[in-house]
């Protein structure tokens, strides 16, 4: 990994996720009074609380989604702590006490010796975890007048750039979950980046989320001014245990003339055991809006972990000349499912959109690709390509695709391709026959499978990611 | 909205068809039962969001009285799809001898009417066996309104090893209260099909649907299709009513083991059509080709909605529609391919593509995979767009005017569905309807 990447990343408490008052815990319930201690504890504005209510008023008269592919249990709201302090675990003297389990996922995935501690929750020493190393990060950020902290702080420094901007990409009563984030969201990250300025670093909440404080509603809201260029990373190719069940987060972007947003995720949260109990349900609200002209936004998405994932990052394409791109690769092994795609909404002249899905089922997995690709009136020679290739590994699992393709102007192009296939017998065949074992074949055939994908994350994620989906494939041949 | 069914249904179950058998009774009863519990759909509805039924819901469709038009030979001749060979002629689902002509069809045919064959005797265990067995009325309003009101309709069955070589029609003409008897409100018809082709058999069928008359007019069809084990079938569907027509149909075929099917839909008619399609392939080794082309103008509205259903391991279908939308017309395709667990080997392909011919017209399109097994070959592909570009101008830089460089190209598009029928004197037909429906 790059110093530049570990500089990043190297900034656990830096924005304010330990904190005194997040020693508290509010027991489980969603009333207007919890919204109200969580807007009091966050110090927010009254503004940010009527926006709270609002949301958390229109989500009371919603009813729960249930379209998707996807089964699980019902959700008790009600037993949902809406606001507690991360969880603090015990601190362990040294590597030997970590779970060994852990330990060789660490050594496959090739984390190096001191993240692995911290990962692990052992006590870091002083020097990897020097505060110096942050510092000097956030000057350079701050020298360029970009502004990169927790969602809180930015309610709390920057009032009038949230408020200009937040909701406007995903309304408070945009769906069931992204209601509920808005009422209750409490971690998340903001970034602006002014006119002009090309992000000099990769933004990355990287050791936030692996941190022990993973956010259960988070909250992320990028913009990107006039002429500016960010890219943004998100999540983390190690395993992350945590115990909350329902992750609904909502991120918003936010590009203006000529900008461009690119956003990266590797999720990789728990899956479940063998059966299928416990898991991460990750329902997640994420949507770009390419305001300006020739403004460009592109998400890039690795989802190997949660029981459940049930996500579609879209685009909304205003801008004349914008472009929107989706790149994912989705693993499901085990008992875990999918359902996660995109939305491209072409509005403005000449917008693009790109669309390249992966996903690949093994054992009992589901993997289900849905999206919408709308081509409105005003939307002159728009044009889309999209492009969702399956494979399945074992009998027991399945995979799906259910696009939706809307098109209203007869000046468009629009094209869309699928296929299912199983995974190359003869290739993997071929492979054993060279000396590689079954795991390494299969392992070799799914990268080459995802490459398109993998070729648009920046260059560290794309090296773990790979490795990431061989550790998430294990045991699914022979 | 359902309610003035129901009273209908009380009035037909009560005197109009109270000759029919008592299994047939039940199944009407259970049919209208399910059509009050369903309702009409709503765009609410996941399979309607594209289409809204609510011209239909909204207006209360009688249905037809005793009085019948009077139609010469030479009138059906025009309106129907081949012209000339056997044909069973119905006017608003009922059968009618004097316009049908079943002359020359070899022995082990039996090409009637429903009302004939659910009497009882060997042909009525027949069609006990087969009627409304396979048609989704318990899930489709549709389909249950046109079983609660089963009285008459095309009975078609080859027996084993039989050879229909020459194409069977079986025309459904809609006539429309106001316009042929100067009174009553707006008609509605459900014409019903069964055709069973046995083991071993060969048959050329063609099912078309035309009015005679351009008022306000509602067919609900439902059709019912059995391919026997090693059985050879080509289906053609035409559906050209008139512009103030609405076509609701719903297509059901089961195959069995080895056999084909050639199903191909020609969609040129109706201001609101909508066609539900569903074909189970049953049995090992069994071919399905689904054809279909939709040429849309005016405010015409058409919704294709498929379903390929690969319920045994070692079958093939390919399935291609086509749609060309002029003016305000709005083409809705939804094709569903569904791999059930253990239908290993299953070889599918799907293309939708939509050609659109001018700014205000809309194509939706949802082609979708849902598979259980590994060992498949799926694939589909959608396009939407405008004429080629580079191809009118290569037509244009050899001196063809505009007008016919894009009407050619246009041709050549909806010709890609024409080319693959297997029959040439029935495609030669058809292709002179396409003709007609893009000039």
């Amino acid at each position: 990994m790059s110093s530049g990447i570990e500089a990043q990343v190297l900034q656990p408490y830096k924005y304010g996720f330990v904190t005194d008052i997040e020693s508290d815990v509010v027991p489980p319930g969603l009333s207007e009074d919890v919204i109200r201690l969580i807007s009091t504890k966050k110090g927010e504005p009254e503004w940010m609380l009527e926006w709270r209510l609002k949301a958390y008023r229109h989500w009371l008269k919603m009813p729960e989604p249930h379209w998707s592919n996807v089964t699980y249990g019902p959700i008790d709201y009600q037993a949902i702590s809406y606001y507690a302090a991360p969880k603090q675990r015990p601190k362990l003297e040294s590597l030997d006490q970590v779970d060994p389990k852990l330990i060789e996922t660490f050594e496959k995935l090739g984390i190096p010796i001191e993240e692995r501690k911290r990962l692990a929750g052992v006590a870091v020493d002083a020097v990897f975890d020097s505060v110096s190393v942050a510092t000097t990060f956030r000057e350079t950020l701050a020298r360029q007048g970009i502004i990169f902290c927790a969602i809180s702080e930015a309610i709390r420094e920057h009032p009038d750039l949230v408020r200009k901007y937040l909701g406007s990409v995903v309304p408070h009563n945009d769906n069931f979950f992204a209601a509920l984030n808005s009422a209750v969201f409490t971690d998340g990250s903001f970034a602006y980046i002014p006119k002009g300025v090309r992000c000099p670093l990769e933004l990355s909440t990287y050791f936030r989320i692996n941190a022990s404080s993973t956010g259960q509603f988070e909250r992320t809201l990028i913009v990107a001014e006039e002429g500016s260029h960010v890219s943004y990373l998100e999540g983390c190719s190690a395993p992350v245990r945590d115990e909350n069940q329902l992750h609904a987060a909502v991120v918003e972007l936010v590009a203006l003339d000529d900008a461009t947003i690119k956003y990266s995720t590797i999720q990789n949260w728990y899956p479940g055991d063998e059966e299928g109990r416990g898991g991460i349900f990750n329902f997640v609200t994420k949507r770009g809006a390419c305001r300006g002209r020739n403004s460009k936004i592109s998400w890039t998405q690795v989802e190997t972990g949660s029981a459940i994932t049930w996500k579609y990052p879209g685009c909304i394409l205003q801008g004349d000349n914008s472009i929107g791109e989706f790149y994912s690769v989705a693993v499901t092994n085990q008992r875990q499912q999918a359902d996660t795609g995109t939305k491209m909404i072409h509005m403005g002249k000449n917008t693009r959109s790109t669309i390249v899905s992966k996903g690949i089922s093994a054992g009992r997995g589901q993997n289900t690709y849905r999206g919408l690709v709308k081509i409105l009136k005003g939307a002159e020679h728009a044009r889309n390509y999209s492009q969702c290739d399956s494979m399945l590994i074992g009998d027991k699992c399945g995979a799906h695709t259910f696009p939706y393709i809307d098109v209203r102007n007869s000046t468009a192009i629009m094209e869309h391709e699928a296929s299912t296939s199983k995974i190359g017998e003869d290739q993997i065949f071929y492979a054993k026959q060279r000396g590689l074992s079954a795991e390494d074949a299969v392992s070799m055939i799914v990268n080459g499978f995802c490459k398109e994908v993998f070729k648009e994350l920046p260059m560290e994620f794309a090296v773990e990611a790979q490795r990431l989906l061989g550790i998430s494939l294990e045991g699914s041949v022979g | 909205m359902t309610e003035p069914y129901v009273r209908d249904f009380q009035a037909f179950a009560s005197n109009g068809a109270a000759g029919a058998p008592p299994w047939l009774r039940e199944i009407r009863e259970g049919a209208i039962a399910r059509f009050t519990a369903l309702g009409f759909p709503t765009m609410k509805q996941e399979a309607w969001r594209f289409t809204s039924v609510a011209p239909i819901a909204e207006t209360h469709f009688t249905l037809p009285g005793s009085r019948r038009p009077q139609l010469a030979l030479r009138d059906v001749a025009a309106l129907s799809a081949l012209g000339a060979g056997p044909r069973l002629v119905f006017v608003d689902g009922r059968y009618e001898p004097g316009l049908s002509s079943l002359a020359g069809l070899p022995e082990g045919v039996q090409a009637t009417s429903l009302a004939e064959a659910t009497r009882s005797g060997p042909r009525g265990e027949l069609a006990r066996r087969h009627l409304a067995r396979y048609a989704p009325w318990q899930d489709s309003a549709f389909a249950a309104l046109n079983t609660a009101f089963l009285a008459d309709g095309a009975f078609v069955h080859v027996a084993a090893d039989t050879v229909l070589a020459q194409p069977l029609e079986v025309l459904f003409l809609a006539t429309s209260g106001t316009a042929v008897t100067g009174a009553g409100g707006p008609t509605v018809s459900h014409p019903r099909s069964l055709f069973i082709v046995e083991r071993g058999a060969r048959a050329t069928l063609m099912e078309s649907y035309a009015s005679i008359a351009d008022g306000l007019q509602w067919t609900n069809a439902v059709t019912e299709t059995v391919v026997g084990e090693g059985a050879r079938v080509e289906l053609y569907r035409v559906q050209r009513e008139g512009r103030n027509a609405y076509h609701i149909a719903t297509t059901q075929s089961r195959q069995e083991r080895d056999s084909y099917l050639g199903l191909h839909v020609l969609t040129l008619g109706g201001s609101l059509a909508r066609h539900d399609i569903t074909t189970v392939l049953d049995g090992t080794g069994a071919e399905l080709i689904l054809n279909g082309l939709y040429v849309l103008g005016g405010s015409q509205h058409a919704d294709h909605h498929t379903v390929i259903d690969h319920a045994r391991p070692h079958c093939a279908s390919h399935e291609f529609f086509n749609g060309v939308l002029a003016e305000r017309a709005h083409g809705v395709f939804n094709g569903r391919i569904i791999v059930r667990p253990g239908a290993q080997r299953t070889d599918s392909k799907q293309t939708n593509n939509n050609l659109l011919l001018s700014t205000e017209a809309r194509a939706d399109s949802q082609p979708q995979l849902e598979i259980y097994a590994d060992d498949v070959k799926c694939t589909h592909g959608s396009t939407v767009g405008p004429l080629d570009q580079t191809a009118l101008y290569y037509l244009r830089s050899r001196g063809l005017s505009p007008e016919t460089a894009q009407s050619l190209v246009t041709y050549g598009f909806a010709a890609e569905i024409l080319g693959r029928m297997q029959r040439p004197d029935v495609r030669e037909r058809l292709d002179r309807l396409v003709r007609a429906g893009l000039a």
